[in-house]
């Protein structure tokens, strides 16, 4: 396997502009590397070798000329999430069939823009519903990493963004894109020792990618290190007419900042994060995460969020209620798959039955529920207020301190089958990652650190609104004196 | 509040599911553990506080009202399950 691919995206972009080697050469490193891992990880659920090398050899022609973009030539994985023109998009879901998108999301036409060459599409929860991959309809993602002592169980690589993280964990693209809605980028780069980002709510463009609750959802990126998230994020928002929550404000070039330190700068902990039964060592990882930012000039201050425990409840009522709107238009009449029924209901019915997982119509169902009449004041309405309540306990920390640091997970990644039985426990995952949805702050997660199994251990960064340059410093700082560069040993 | 076998059957008619009735008694008990789970935020104090709507204030922009984009039939009817003749081709709706 040629090393071309364990470059980082920065490294790469550096080397295809030097002209140490051609977009082509690296593109064709990752296609074989894709052919030959992805049959074990599952993690590319779409693979376009063809226009991958088609869109190498352009940007090899721009680069050859010394033009090009930020990531000119550099082979990049697309979350099956994201519309692209041409290119089947599934969202991981049967009801959209052989979906084929006659437009491009904007998060994806700005990487294009930019030279960024297209491996192919990755597995994900389908319609992004999920903590660990498994409602996929193309099958589980494998984690690249296994139980040092215990290497027969197949560990979950989170989700929703699964295939993402799996394919950025074992090399098999410089980067990815994901989404988030309650922790979709965060928790999966958490299980896989990769590292990935949530903008503020309205950064980044969401024309084009598939919606599973507008009001939540953002895209972003997972990447091999924290200036690599800089870079393909600093690509990927921008402001757009197509979508009229996108922010009317300048993108900030991340990735010229990362190295600003904390030196000054204070660091809230908050202690409603200490939940029952979090693990010791990811307590103990925490707690080295502050002296790692001390060591570095930063102040420690205790903050409160005493709303915490209501975020993941909320979001229980928010994000089904959403998608039960968002996904009243899969009716199988314009697109998708269509089973024929007796009648039109029974042929929606039908349609909708077949083509759904169990868990998307679980919450669709949810979603109907606390919408349906008498009961949207005390379900929607009364989430939204306890949302309102979870920002200003954000709001009145960050008069105190500049960003945040917690945990990512309650846990390292988990076994297919460990969790699934009850709902509930499931959605558990994502106790420290929903409340930067709720509140729409940018969030990061970052390795930190390996947990007695040999698995990824994870901080999580949460910055005031607009204040990713914030989030990206204390990240930098806290990975470089982690010094993680820990890989998965390859077995697939 | 509880969740009934025909809340179930009722949620499931209003989503457009079409569910089994061997199907009703696990989703009933499926959906009283969520919502049952949700009851907790009865406890939070809302009282003057109003729903969100976004973190960063920001006005509905507006554009002129002005044709933009259009005449992409074939594009528009490419995905149909079933198209003819420049239309969707759809169940019978009326009887």
């Amino acid at each position: 396997m040629s090393d071309l691919t364990k470059l980082t995206l920065a490294d790469a972009v550096e080397g295809l502009k030097n002209k140490s080697f051609s977009s082509r050469e690296i593109t064709q490193a990752f296609v074989d590397t894709i052919e030959a891992g992805n049959e074990a990880l599952n993690a590319y659920v779409l693979t376009t070798p063809d226009k991958a090398l088609e869109m190498a050899d352009a940007a090899d022609k721009r680069l050859a000329k010394g033009e090009g973009g930020k990531l000119e030539g550099a082979p990049i994985g697309v979350k099956d999430l994201f519309c692209t023109k041409g290119v089947r998009t599934t969202a991981c879901s049967n009801i959209l069939g052989e979906f084929i998108p006659p437009y491009e999301s904007t998060v994806t036409q700005n990487l294009w823009d930019q030279g960024a060459v297209m491996l192919g599409k990755l597995n994900m929860d389908q319609f992004a519903m999920g903590s660990s991959n498994e409602t996929s309809c193309f099958g589980e993602v494998a984690n690249p990493w296994r139980r040092k002592n215990d290497a027969n169980v197949k560990l979950t690589p989170g989700g929703s963004s699964g295939g993402s993280a799996s394919a950025v964990a074992a090399d098999m693209c410089l980067a990815a894109t994901a989404s988030d809605t309650g922790g979709s980028i965060r928790q999966p780069a958490a299980f896989t020792g990769t590292v990935g980002i949530k903008p503020t709510y309205g950064r980044a463009s969401r024309y084009g990618m598939v919606a599973f609750a507008s009001s939540l959802d953002q895209a972003g990126p997972i990447a091999k290190d924290v200036k690599d998230a800089a870079l393909m994020l600093e690509v990927m928002c921008s402001t757009d007419e197509k979508d009229s929550t996108s922010l009317r404000i300048e993108t900030p070039e991340w990735s010229k900042s990362i190295d600003g330190g904390v030196k000054g700068m204070k660091i809230g902990v908050p202690k409603e994060y200490r939940a029952d039964g979090m693990s010791k060592e990811i307590e103990d990882l925490w707690a080295q995460g502050v002296k790692w930012l001390e060591a570095a000039g930063a102040e420690i201050v205790e903050v409160s969020l005493p709303h915490t425990k209501y975020a993941l409840p909320a979001y229980y009522i928010v994000a089904p209620a959403e998608a039960s709107s968002n996904l009243a238009r899969y009716d199988g009449m314009r697109y998708g798959v269509r089973q024929k029924g007796e009648n039109l209901t029974d042929t929606y019915e039908s349609t909708r039955a077949e083509g759904f997982g169990p868990e998307v119509q679980r919450r669709l169902m949810i979603g109907a529920y606390v919408l349906s009449a008498g009961y949207y004041d005390a379900y929607y309405l009364k989430a939204q207020k306890v949302r309102q309540r979870i920002l200003m306990d954000f709001e009145e920390a960050f008069k105190t301190c500049d960003a945040l640091l917690a945990p990512t997970c309650p846990s390292a990644a988990f076994g297919y089958g460990e969790k699934s039985g009850d709902p509930v426990e499931m959605y558990l995952n994502d106790v420290f990652t929903v409340t930067a949805n709720l509140a729409g702050l940018p969030a990061m997660s970052l390795p930190a650190g390996l947990d007695v199994n040999g698995l990824p251990l994870s901080l999580q960064v949460i910055g005031n609104a607009l204040d990713e340059e914030t989030c990206f410093k204390t990240a930098r700082v806290i990975e470089q004196a982690a010094g993680f560069n820990a890989k998965p040993e390859r077995w697939w | 509040m509880s969740v009934t076998p025909d809340d179930v059957r009722k949620v499931a008619r209003l989503s457009r599911i079409k569910i089994t009735e061997d199907r009703v008694e696990p989703m009933t008990q499926e959906l009283n553990g969520i919502l049952a789970w949700i009851e907790q935020l009865g406890e939070v104090d809302v009282d003057g506080v109003e729903p969100m709507t976004s973190v960063v204030a920001a006005d509905l922009p507006m554009r002129e009202d002005e044709v933009t984009d259009g005449n992409r039939q074939s594009d528009v009817l490419a995905n149909a399950p079933n198209a003819q003749d420049g239309f969707y081709v759809v169940p019978k709706v009326v009887e």
